[in-house]
């Protein structure tokens, strides 16, 4: 089936999963575009609502696209243009749902078969699906659960068992929408862990949607952060954290972004505040500012090294361990950690006046 | 809420008054019947020839107008719960009208449809020399008339709770539509089915006013036992007290024998909406 494939890549006419996904869908304009190579597992990073299981519904055919094209191993399976359109149960795709949905009327060996016996092509006997059906559920170490219903499995196994339902069809893409989400936090780990050592078994192309970043950092090869129906960024986890470009990925970092324009060494923010850099080219840019370069005082510290300092007001203040983080609002918001000692020296209360600083030298600047 | 150790949750007394009351209600007419129950002439009224036809005849017939109503009735139900299409609630109306219709009413507007005369009838009639009136078939179209709605609104609530991704689940899993019509929405929907089959069958075995409108009276033919029961009143109100009574044990023995099977399951899965 490797015919017509997308060769463009270089690695020898491999097959990939490319997408160009264009839809309205009520208040969610969807604008993304990717490729997944086969063996690798891209993760859809980003807040609720953005639009991240419906990319997986789209990839399904689930939900077909108003605009661009979706190929998978070469294949065109949804180009509106073209009307060409290939449906779910036609197409060799895999789908984790999140809470799995496993079949509560059947057995977990027949919702493992089900897949096998519901494929018109090719035409598989009920003793060969269910042989085939016990041999995945032992890979996935559910060999002794076969007679029971779902309803009796815990989280993890019901995942395993999930996971295995899509494997034995033989899919060519694998989906996995928040394969975690449904655990408690004590068995996340151990989960996530097996999932890992499954994933790494299957040799196809994988898109993994998660809204919790160690589920992308322990799974992923690469990560693609959606924020409103749109791709802000694409790369590998560390790629991504290094240089935020969202404001959804510098508070997972932890850092302050700020959004601006360059110009003589000065980064101008729309709500008019300026930021002296240290060096950086003219344009638009971010710059990223570590919270523990953020220094709070209570009056305006002038004739000192320190040129950007800004007035502000004290919205939050959050203990962690013996770091303190004080949020402060203002013409450019900043979140600064300091220590517990700093904290009970200036004796700060949310609501107080408060001026931040940071030096040049400390402020990172890259354009966007 | 304060509940006592013994079980229940102490109501307020007008609430327990007034619900006492509506048990008597219920339980009086019951008790009437037995009080008056010519018990020792009860085998030789059962036991009559008349009466095992008219209680045969009505097996027969609701159970055709069950089984009618599950296989057009589901299909019907799945229609109004996942179609879209403009005048929907129209149809819905239209589907259910027999239930709130008073069956006399019924009966009439199936003899102009379905009579000799009637705006089918007439075809049915001419062309396949078919005769529903006056027939066992007409009853059992009577009885599916007013019966289905009771399945369909049961299966049409079943079918909107029903979370749908488990079908989108199925259809990844390379199932086409009809395989998982068959292997995971009648499943998952069972106990509603179930219910709402009981129900019908239920309406149907009860049914008169269209019945002895549209199919008339004739012992053997279209005599089933609310009938039976009806006339015997004039003639022989001994046996009419006696017939009552096996209606009554066998209704209310198919409901509790099938309340912990279907409905009680219903209700715990998915809180079917039950008129």
């Amino acid at each position: 089936m490797d015919g017509p494939g997308r060769s463009e890549h270089g690695n020898g006419g491999a097959v990939t999963l490319s997408a160009q996904i264009g839809l309205q869908l009520g208040a969610l304009d969807l604008q993304v575009d990717f490729e997944v190579q086969p063996g690798e597992l891209l993760a859809l990073l980003g807040p609720n609502g953005a639009g991240k299981s419906t990319v997986l519904r789209c990839l399904a055919g689930l939900a077909p696209i108003d605009s661009g094209e979706i190929r998978i191993d070469g294949t065109i399976v949804d180009n509106p243009v073209t009307d060409t359109l290939v449906e779910p149960e036609d197409r060799s795709v895999g789908f984790v749902f999140q809470n799995y949905l496993l079949f509560e009327h059947l057995s977990v060996l027949e919702n493992v078969a089900f897949g096998l016996r519901a494929r018109r092509t090719p035409k598989v006997s009920k003793a060969k699906a269910r042989s085939v059906a016990n041999d995945w559920l032992g890979r996935v170490g559910l060999a002794d659960y076969a007679h029971q219903r779902p309803g009796t499995l815990s989280g993890g196994q019901a995942q395993r068992a999930a996971l295995a339902r899509c494997l034995a069809t033989n899919p060519r893409l694998l989906l996995l929408d928040e394969p975690l989400a449904a655990l408690d936090a004590g068995t996340r780990a151990t989960v996530r862990r097996d999932l890992r050592r499954f994933l790494e078994t299957f040799d196809g192309m994988r898109v993994l949607v998660t809204h919790d970043p160690v589920d992308a950092y322990a799974l992923a090869d690469r990560v693609a952060i959606l924020d409103a129906g749109r791709i802000v960024q694409i790369g590998t986890l560390a790629e991504v954290t290094a240089h935020p470009r969202s404001r959804y990925v510098a508070d997972l970092v932890g850092v302050n972004l700020v959004a601006g324009t360059v110009a003589g060494g000065v980064l101008s923010t729309a709500s008019g505040a300026t930021v002296v850099i240290a060096d950086a080219p003219d344009g638009p840019s971010f710059a990223m500012i570590r919270p523990h370069s953020v220094a709070l005082a209570r009056v305006p510290a002038d004739g000192s090294s320190t040129r950007n300092a800004w007035r502000g007001v004290i919205v939050d203040i959050d203990r962690l361990g013996d770091r303190v983080r004080v949020g402060m609002a203002g013409q450019l918001p900043l979140t600064a950690e300091i220590t517990t000692g700093a904290l009970d020296a200036l004796a700060l209360q949310p609501g107080e006046d408060i001026v931040a600083s940071v030096k040049a030298t400390d402020i990172e600047v890259y354009p966007s | 809420m304060s509940k006592r150790r013994g079980g229940g949750e102490s109501l307020p007394v007008p609430v327990l008054a007034l619900a006492v009351v509506a048990i008597a209600f219920f339980a009086l007419p019951l008790i009437g019947l037995l009080w008056r129950a010519p018990w020792s002439n009860a085998w030789t009224y059962l036991t009559d020839d008349d009466a095992l036809t008219a209680l045969r005849l009505s097996m027969v017939c609701s159970l055709w107008a069950t089984g009618l109503s599950v296989v057009f009735g589901v299909p019907l139900a799945w229609l109004l719960a996942r179609g879209t299409f403009p005048g929907r609630e129209a149809v819905r109306a239209l589907c259910t009208l027999s239930m709130v219709l008073p069956p006399v009413v019924g009966g009439v507007a199936l003899f102009f449809a379905l009579g000799r005369r009637g705006i089918v009838g007439q075809y049915l009639d001419q062309w396949f020399g078919i005769t529903l009136p006056f027939t066992t078939a007409g009853v059992v179209v009577a009885q599916t008339f007013v019966a289905m709605p009771f399945l369909v609104i049961t299966v049409e609530a079943a079918l909107r709770q029903l979370d749908t991704r488990f079908e989108d689940a199925a259809r990844t899993l390379g199932a086409s539509r009809w395989y998982i019509f068959r292997r995971v929405t009648l499943p998952s929907i069972r106990p509603a089915l179930g219910a709402g089959a009981v129900l019908a069958w239920a309406r149907a075995l009860g049914e008169f006013g269209a019945t002895i409108t549209f199919a008339g009276n004739f012992p053997g033919t279209t005599q089933t036992m609310p009938l039976a029961v009806y006339l015997s009143l004039e003639t022989n109100p001994e046996e009419a007290i006696v017939l009552s009574l096996l209606l009554i044990v066998i209704s209310f023995g198919v409901l509790v024998g099938l309340r912990g099977r279907w409905m009680g399951r219903a209700e715990a899965n998915m809180a079917t909406v039950v008129p």
